[in-house]
């Protein structure tokens, strides 16, 4: 088993009310608007055209959104099998945004198609479809994001030899308040200089400062 | 209401409360299938069409066995609702 000593930060995205930032590039900036028109104007900024999109919740929406920001459209431009690559995401308020929505709805005949969201790692299986991936995945919940504790989760996936690359990262929405902090994260010795080595202080280093020095 | 403004009266209800942001009340043909090729619906979609007619038109699906047939296209959804309601008057 070749167990990797360093992993890399391949690139990271961070969308914040009102913008969305690839590494340290404002992609697509929106002030003063609804959650909804936010992710409606960064879907059509990213040109992701995928009808499914306007069916999933709002923090699917978000998550996927992240991953079109992080990773080529398909993984195998980037040399990625579908088992290669694991997801581990984690957030604080769960599904309760869509929970919210479906409790609403149970005085009358609730929807199926909001149903199917009160599960927050329903972000993950919406990404996996998208991108065709198939790894290792988890969805952890946690009052803010511990990137100490998700850095020894993805080392461990790594450490078992069956995982090349991994989209770490912060995906919560509730109401009016959306955070997501995405990194692709890789074993690759050999990539690019600008890289940054994953270690918990560079990744909350990203999360709060948008930037890795 | 006759068949053909059940028909039109449907696909506006379907492109709403299946969310097809991309689709038009034009570019949904009568006969077209709904499921697989044509709009593409899946089992979610199935069990929302299933709601809708409950909801909007008082219609309830007794036998899943019914459903293929049933949700085979807009014009079937229609002849359905015809169907079950001249039975219930």
């Amino acid at each position: 088993m070749n167990i990797p000593d360093t992993l890399y930060i391949e690139s990271a995205c961070r969308i914040v009310p009102g913008q969305a930032w690839k590494d340290d590039e404002l992609i697509f900036g929106q002030a003063g608007t609804s959650t909804e028109s936010f992710l409606v104007g960064l879907y059509k900024e990213l040109q992701v055209n995928y009808p499914k999109w306007y069916k999933m919740d709002r923090l699917s929406q978000l998550g996927l959104l992240a991953a079109e920001l992080l990773l080529p459209r398909t993984l195998g431009e980037a040399g990625a099998k579908p088992m290669d690559t694991a997801i581990v995401l984690s957030n604080r308020h769960s599904s309760l945004d869509t929970d919210t929505r479906f409790a609403d709805q149970l005085a009358d005949i609730p929807s199926p198609a909001v149903f199917v969201y009160t599960l927050p790692n329903i972000v993950i299986g919406e990404i996996t479809i998208r991108f065709g991936i198939k790894g290792e995945q988890a969805f952890y919940l946690m009052d803010k994001p511990d990137w100490a504790f998700l850095q020894q989760v993805t080392q461990a996936l790594f450490s078992e030899g069956q995982v090349k690359y991994c989209l770490l990262g912060w995906v919560d929405l509730f109401q009016e308040n959306y955070e997501a902090v995405m990194f692709l994260v890789s074993a690759n010795a050999g990539g690019g200089e600008s890289r940054k080595i994953m270690n918990t202080k560079n990744l909350y280093q990203y999360h709060e400062q948008g930037a890795v020095n | 209401m006759n068949r053909e403004q059940l028909i039109e009266d449907l696909k506006g209800q379907i492109i709403e409360q299946l969310n097809l942001q991309q689709v038009t009340p034009a570019d949904i043909k009568a006969d077209d299938p709904l499921f697989n090729e044509g709009l593409g619906l899946d089992s979610i979609d199935a069990l929302e069409l299933i709601v809708l007619l409950q909801q909007k038109y008082s219609v309830k699906l007794a036998n899943a066995e019914d459903g293929p047939k049933v949700f085979q296209s807009v014009g079937s959804i229609a002849d359905f609702i015809i169907a079950t309601k001249a039975e219930k008057s």
